[in-house]
């Protein structure tokens, strides 16, 4: 448990640090950590909470169904790697989720669909996040292949290492990806592709 | 591009834009090839149709790199059936679909094909549902689509219908008129005006609008300094002022010191719609007397300058036109020497110039001087030669200017050597009423003030025959301008009597049932002029006009008295019309005109009386002995 005074000084850096809650917002924020640590297992002894109970509480809180997409904001949250989210961790996240600058959530979405991190977003990481996204197959057609072209859309779309051509002209580079600076000149150009690849922001609806 | 079927303004439009009410006509495709970018597209509709909001936007925001203000691209969309799939797109909660799907019909409903389709398939009701959503940018795009596709009248009704009008007058209230507003709000605004301007076409969306309250509102945003946000308001403004309640408004609400203002921007459209907002109100005299008071005579003066804008020439001479029908503004007008500038308007200029600017000379000619300075500034000649263009808007202001010309005998003279009667006498040859009605009226004037008047009417073959056969028309103004005529022509004798061969006594006779008391005057003038050859009085007794002449008497107008007491006097000449005026109890009604201070009219009634007494009294001796 910590002391009045050292709960002070959390509640001040977080404010600094997270920069779009007050600080009775963070103050609300750390009592919900304590009652999703109080939730899980004393496996990380009170310093946070794991992936289990993350992906509960996002889904209880914002209906997030998506698994893969779920498991990548877990990840992008839990910066160091250690399988557990820390009350730091926790805040500096959700001030991004939930009122992220349009460069904040950029950055957060593409580490989202960037799945191996390598700071690409390559053609199969692209057709893993929407390989169910084509509900609707004509039945003569290979499942995989609407995905497949639905990547390909995609990927010109977006990416600047793609010449603008007419559709029926299939001639690109077969190892195209997207890297950071594309999917931000994509995004400022068009908003709407903001969570391209899925859904990974919260609904405000 | 697409033939259209030949377009009818009905009296529910205002707008002299072409409307497209008629279904449009897809012109003939070349080849039957179906194009690139078709393939493109249908490919792009399978993902929206089978896919997920994810793969949905994906292919949404691909579709916009085709070329959407393309025709081929537009019809690709209809013709792969993409079109119901963004529209059903529409009818979702998923407000990034809404808004991509959006996007796209927005570019695309410029193309007039592709508007009707969307308001066939309901896209319209749906669009209107969406000017509730709580997304600002989606309210935006939902309002920008509605305006375009608003553009035929049936678009019109359905926003009406789905309760469009009041929920886009809603949004002009968001916020208030101050400096500190954020740019998302007067966008909402900006474009909800752009819906409104669009729907204002329709009488009853002008009604519409009023009744959801507003003409306080667009009264508000005309004071903001947006050009963006005026264009549209004032379009609407302009739009509707056709309507008296609009007028009305506009004078209460004190928008003529905002549109006069807004005639000195540096955006011609703004000043375009601003002038054109005067044309169509200063109808009134009340809202004639504040652009003067408002000092907006001189911009309105100023902007002729701007020539190379047709538009922009045309909405200006509108407005001097329309304000010059008030005597003060064309004194007004003297100071900027606008008349002087009008003269050199008369040529070279496409015809929706022309009639506003030979209306506003026509009106000027009601100062004197101003007759003098068309003639110094060389505007006989050209207005003459119009006499001789097939519009008949043209024509009948033309007629008005000429015949206001025609009142100074220097410029009489140019007309006459310029053959200018003549034409104006074969205009009474036009099947259009008030063509027919405009060159009478001039021709009074001319006749009056012609060097040898009577020859030159004989002058023209046919002529009076013409003229009197005018007497069968069913056009009341016709009926009326042509008396007047005729009471001038009936001054020459010779000219009088050919006119009574061709029966102009029996024919004036059959008018006299009349209680419109313009044609009453001018009837009873001709008339009065007519009775001075041969027998006339006595077959003006024959005809029956003597007691319905009796019963004018009986009316307010004092211009009917002076003019039936003319009549009366002449045909009492006549002892048989004495009787018939005294058993309709002329003497009475006559006495108490006696006493007028019209001249005229006083020594008329005087003289009728006189003549039946005269009568009366020898009836007595001879009875008595």
């Amino acid at each position: 448990a910590m002391s009045r005074k050292g709960r002070k000084l959390l509640v001040d850096s977080l404010t600094r640090s997270a920069k779009h809650f007050t600080k009775s917002e963070v103050e609300c924020l750390i009592k919900l950590f304590d009652t999703l640590v109080a939730k899980a297992s004393s496996q990380f002894a009170g310093a946070g909470f794991d992936r289990t109970v993350f992906r509960d509480t996002l889904y209880n809180a914002f209906g997030m169904t998506d698994d893969v997409v779920l498991d990548r904001v877990f990840s992008t949250f839990d910066r160091d790697n250690t399988g557990c989210i820390t009350v730091e961790e926790w805040v500096e996240g959700l001030a991004v989720l939930l009122r992220g600058t349009l460069e904040e959530k950029m950055k957060y979405c593409f580490a989202i669909y960037d799945l191996n991190g390598d700071g690409y977003i390559s053609k199969e990481e692209m057709f893993q996040m929407l390989k169910h996204s084509l509900l609707i197959q004509p039945a003569d057609e290979e499942p995989d292949e609407g995905v497949k072209d639905l990547v390909e859309i995609a990927l010109k779309k977006m990416a600047s290492t793609y010449l603008f051509v007419p559709f029926l002209l299939q001639d690109y580079d077969h190892d195209g990806k997207l890297s950071f600076t594309d999917f931000e000149k994509a995004v400022r150009d068009e908003n709407l592709l903001l969570e391209a690849f899925g859904p990974c922001l919260p609904d405000i609806k | 591009i697409f033939s259209k079927v030949s377009i009818s303004l009905e009296d529910s439009e205002s707008s002299s834009e072409t409307d497209e009410d008629e279904q449009p006509v897809r012109r003939q495709e070349g080849s039957t090839d179906l194009s690139a970018e078709y393939w493109g597209i249908q490919k792009l509709a399978k993902y929206v149709k089978g896919g997920d909001p994810t793969a949905t936007l994906i292919a949404l925001c691909s579709m916009r790199d085709f070329n959407l203000s393309e025709e081929t691209c537009q019809l690709a969309i209809k013709d792969t059936g993409c079109l119901e799939v963004l529209i059903n797109l529409l009818d979702t909660e998923e407000i990034k679909c809404q808004t991509g799907s959006l996007k796209i019909l927005k570019e695309i409903s410029q193309n007039i094909l592709i508007r009707h389709a969307i308001a066939d398939l309901g896209g319209l009701e749906i669009m209107v549902k969406i000017l509730n959503s709580p997304d600002t940018d989606l309210k935006c795009l939902a309002a920008e689509t509605i305006a375009n596709v608003a553009r035929f009248k049936r678009a019109r009704k359905t926003v009406r219908k789905h309760g469009g009008i009041k929920r886009l007058v809603e949004l002009l209230e968001s916020i208030s008129v101050g400096s500190s507003y954020q740019a998302k709000d007067t966008e909402t605004v900006r474009c909800a005006a752009l819906a409104l301007w669009s729907c204002s076409k329709s009488t009853k969306n002008k009604k519409a609008i009023r009744k959801a309250g507003g003409i306080p509102l667009l009264a508000r945003w005309l004071k903001c300094s947006h050009a963006n946000i005026l264009i549209p308001i004032v379009g609407t403004l302009q739009e509707c002022a056709s309507e008296p309640s609009y007028r009305h408004a506009i004078r209460t609400e004190g928008m003529i010191e905002n549109l006069v203002k807004n005639l000195s921007s540096e955006h011609e459209e703004l000043q375009m719609h601003c002038a054109s907002a005067i044309f169509k109100c200063a109808e009134d005299e009340e809202i004639r007397d504040l652009v003067r008071k408002h000092e907006g005579l001189q911009p309105l003066s100023a902007l002729l300058d701007k020539s190379e804008n047709k538009q922009l020439l045309a909405a200006v001479t509108g407005a001097i036109w329309k304000c010059a029908i008030s005597r003060e503004n064309v004194l007004k007008f003297q100071e900027y020497k606008t008349v002087e500038t009008l003269v050199t308007l008369l040529t070279d200029q496409p015809e929706e110039v022309l009639v506003n600017v030979i209306g506003a000379l026509g009106e000027c000619c009601q100062e004197e001087e101003n007759q003098g300075t068309i003639r110094r500034s060389g505007g006989i000649a050209p207005m003459v030669t119009l006499l001789t263009a097939t519009n008949p808007a043209l024509l009948v202001n033309v007629n008005k200017a000429v015949g206001g010309c025609a009142m100074e005998p220097e410029n009489m003279a140019i007309i006459d050597s310029l053959d200018g009667v003549r034409l104006l006498w074969s205009l009474l040859k036009n099947p259009n009423p008030d063509v027919q009605a405009s060159a009478a009226w001039a021709l009074c004037p001319c006749v009056e003030n012609a060097k040898n008047s009577g020859e030159m009417v004989r002058s023209f073959v046919g002529g009076l025959e013409l003229i009197v056969n005018l007497l069968k028309s069913k056009d009341k103004e016709v009926l009326t301008s042509v008396c007047a005529a005729i009471a001038n022509i009936a001054k020459d004798q010779e000219n009088l009597a050919v006119m009574t061969d061709h029966g102009v006594v029996p024919l004036l006779s059959k008018l006299a049932n009349t209680n419109n008391n313009k044609l009453r005057r001018h009837l009873a003038e001709a008339i009065a002029h007519c009775c001075m050859w041969g027998s006339n009085r006595v077959a003006f007794g024959e005809a029956k006009a003597v007691a319905p002449l009796a019963r004018y008497l009986k009316s307010k107008d004092p211009l009917v008295h002076r003019a039936t007491a003319q009549a009366l006097y002449q045909l009492s000449e006549d002892p048989n019309n004495c009787v018939i005026m005294h058993e309709n109890g002329v003497v009475k009604l006559l006495l108490a005109m006696v006493g007028s201070t019209d001249d005229t009219l006083q020594e008329a009634a005087a003289g009728c009386i006189a003549n039946i007494r005269r009568l009366a009294l020898a009836t007595e001796k001879a009875k008595y002995g």
